[in-house]
């Protein structure tokens, strides 16, 4: 295109209402739906680890059929975090640089680090610890491809002794619990990426970690309810009822919690009503009024809190089968919720100028690296390996033989 | 079988690799960082960065709002046709309160038709309804604590030393935090290179004794460019300096620009 129609193009169609730095006024935000699941993939990492450490290091034993399920869904989630990052680069091929010659300053440099410490140190390891003594086995009694890939799996450490399973699960403790602090710097530190920059005041904040922390491990705790929820229904098994009323009571905590800080951020907002306060009306008047306040606050968090708090009052004057649904549909809805959450926070950020002037315009298309479709592929993958890690370890075929196997009938019954 | 890990064994292979690992990244930034100033940055061999301190002034007053700048930019550091500027210039207008309404001042327009690059239209309130009405340039703001430096994944972006803000287009991994980072809109993700630009003071021609193109251009001198650390007794730097109280765009973030104003409005953000 010749530069006068280019001119006459941005000149005459602009996306933006009021006045915007001319570096602002291009077709889309610099950060598109990608950099929002970005957020979104890995809170989801860090919920459902917190999730299975209920079972490991809290100890709360009716939580036991879910342990497995919690810490294969954080391993998958956590495989395809950083893709949405690396599709996102101007220079996906020049992505190890951040490994390799970090700025340490940078907040971003150091959730590469955060990164691998999280997958190789803790959830890599504690998987393995607690999965060893079961691969020996099942590699013994399984035929064919899948023997040898828990032979694989096994690295050689065959010993079946008390002493080294105790040994298993000693290590695999300590891990849990190195793993919770991790799980919280994983997060905490996605949001301290936002929080950082001073320039935005829709981002630069320091409760920032915190309300990311919160809403990750509520998001994490719902995608566990949904996947148990979905698997015990494919399996044609009821559900352990005690499981999930335990999971719906740390859901409700968390999303106290949750709602809390980030209602304190609102309040604080408005209250101090710093410059750029008009600009924040509009984007919560206009341009994110359906994401913000139908979204965030009304399905995902009014709605599943008020669903989830009553079941806490009247858990044993509810039937079955609609706390189950109550249950499911507030998991569903929360996921939703904060998918919203991660949306108004990037996309929000970006949607008025620095200048504090003007707001520019979005619309979230369907082809190319920033669109829904992309983005949907992407939700789709930690699925996909997660049925594959569900098939291979969490097999009804294979025999039960330790660790955090479901114990009792109704556990039993649930995978 | 004699133990071959003992415990003596172990922690020192531990350690070597500790020290190995801990060494590696410190090597390739400490080469990277010689390698930025002194082969990256477009400036000739034998240039000092350390005995230079570059320093740019703008008076307001004084810019007529042509464009000359903006055009002269773009043509000399090939910037991208659209919405991409390396430096670009702000109309103010700001209109007189409505009678009776209580308010020192109207509700400031301001606008910027393709960066100011091919001059403004008419105001769109008529000329006896205007109180105030003037140019703003704007360009790096070359801060002593550039946020945009600070949030540098791979450290592309760098403060050279003799005041510059630069970026390594070869090391540049395309993520735009620096955009982000950046208070005032100077930064963009180029469509072609895909690597972060943005004023570089016009580094290639600095660093061999001439003037970054805006200032030359600049019929009315309203920018004005120097070196600290070089400063001739009738210095202009050093007239503008006696003859204006100088501020800078957001002092509030901390940043300390080094890019001076003179007789800025409370509305310039």
């Amino acid at each position: 295109m010749t530069p006068d129609v280019t001119n006459v193009l941005v000149e005459v169609l602009p996306k933006f209402e009021g006045y915007v730095y001319p570096n602002e006024a291009g077709p889309h935000p610099l950060w598109g739906f990608l950099i929002v699941l970005y957020p979104y993939i890995t809170g989801l990492v860090a919920g459902a680890f917190i999730m299975a450490s209920l079972v490991r290091v809290f100890k709360v034993q009716a939580l036991e059929p879910v342990y497995r399920l919690s810490m294969l869904t954080s391993f998958s989630f956590l495989l395809c975090a950083t893709l949405p990052l690396l599709f996102h680069l101007g220079h996906p091929e020049r992505c190890f640089e951040i490994m390799m010659t970090p700025h340490l300053t940078s907040p971003m440099a150091i959730f590469g680090f955060v990164y691998a410490w999280y997958l190789m140190a803790v959830l890599l390891l504690e998987l393995w610890f607690d999965y060893r003594y079961d691969l020996v086995q099942w590699s013994k009694t399984t035929p064919g491809f899948r023997g040898i890939i828990y032979r694989l799996f096994t690295v050689g450490v065959t010993d079946e002794s008390p002493a080294a399973t105790a040994l298993d699960a000693k290590l695999g403790r300590f891990l849990s619990v190195v793993g919770i602090p991790s799980a919280f710097l994983l997060h905490g530190y996605v949001g301290f990426i936002f929080g950082s920059v001073k320039a935005n005041p829709w981002w630069g904040n320091v409760l920032m970690p915190i309300i990311f922390i919160m809403s990750a491990i509520v998001s994490g705790i719902a995608l566990c309810v949904f996947n148990y929820m979905v698997l015990t229904w494919i399996r044609r098994r009821t559900i352990d009822m005690r499981c999930l009323d335990t999971m719906a009571m740390f859901l409700f905590y968390a999303l106290v919690v949750d709602a809390a800080i980030e209602g304190l951020d609102w309040i604080h907002r408005i209250y101090a009503a710093e410059e750029g306060f008009s600009v924040m009306q509009t984007m919560i008047r206009e341009k994110l009024f359906y994401t913000l306040n139908l979204g965030q606050a009304t399905v995902g968090t009014l709605i599943p809190l008020l669903a989830l708090g009553s079941l806490q009052l009247l858990r044993k004057r509810v039937p079955e089968m609609i706390r189950k649904r109550m249950i499911g549909v507030s998991a569903l809805m929360i996921l939703v919720g904060v998918l919203a959450m991660r949306w108004n926070v990037v996309i929000g950020g970006q949607l008025f100028s620095k200048s504090l002037r003007g707001v520019m315009g979005y619309k979230l298309e369907f082809a190319g690296v920033e669109g829904w479709f992309m983005g949907l592929i992407l939700l789709s993958l930690p699925f996909v390996i997660l049925t594959t890690l569900v098939k291979l370890f969490l097999s009804e075929q294979l025999p039960a033989t330790s660790g955090h196997v479901p114990q009792g009938e109704g556990a039993e019954q649930a995978l | 079988m004699k133990n071959q890990f003992t415990r003596r064994s172990v922690l020192a292979r531990l350690g070597g690799a500790v020290a190995g690992v801990l060494s590696l990244p410190a090597a390739r930034a400490a080469k990277a960082a010689v390698q930025k100033v002194f082969v990256s940055s477009g400036a000739p061999r034998g240039y000092d960065p350390s005995k230079h301190k570059w320093l740019m002034c703008v008076d307001v007053n004084k810019c007529i709002g042509c464009g000359l700048c903006a055009e002269a930019c773009k043509k000399e550091n090939n910037v991208p046709e659209g919405p991409y500027f390396r430096t670009w210039i702000e109309r103010y207008i700001i209109p007189k309160p409505k009678p009776a309404s209580g308010e020192t001042r109207g509700e400031a327009i301001v606008d910027c038709p393709n960066g100011g690059m091919h001059g403004f239209p008419e105001a769109a309130i008529p000329k006896d309804q205007i109180e105030h009405s003037f140019f703003v340039p704007k360009l790096c703001n070359l801060c002593e604590h550039s946020p945009c430096v600070q949030v540098c994944p791979v450290g592309a972006t760098f403060d050279a030393p003799d005041g510059a803000v630069l970026i390594d287009p070869k090391y540049c991994i395309g993520c735009g935090f620096c955009i982000q980072a950046c208070p005032y809109g100077c930064r963009f993700l180029s469509p072609v290179t895909k690597t972060a630009e943005k004023c570089s003071l016009c580094y290639h021609r600095i660093t061999r004794g001439l003037k970054p193109a805006c200032v030359e251009v600049c019929p009315t001198q309203a920018r004005i460019f120097g070196d600290l650390k070089n400063m001739a007794p009738d210095d202009p730097i050093q007239k503008f300096y006696e003859q204006n109280r100088v501020q800078v765009l957001k002092p509030h973030l901390g940043t300390n620009p080094r890019v001076l104003y003179a007789g800025l409005d409370k509305e310039v953000r």
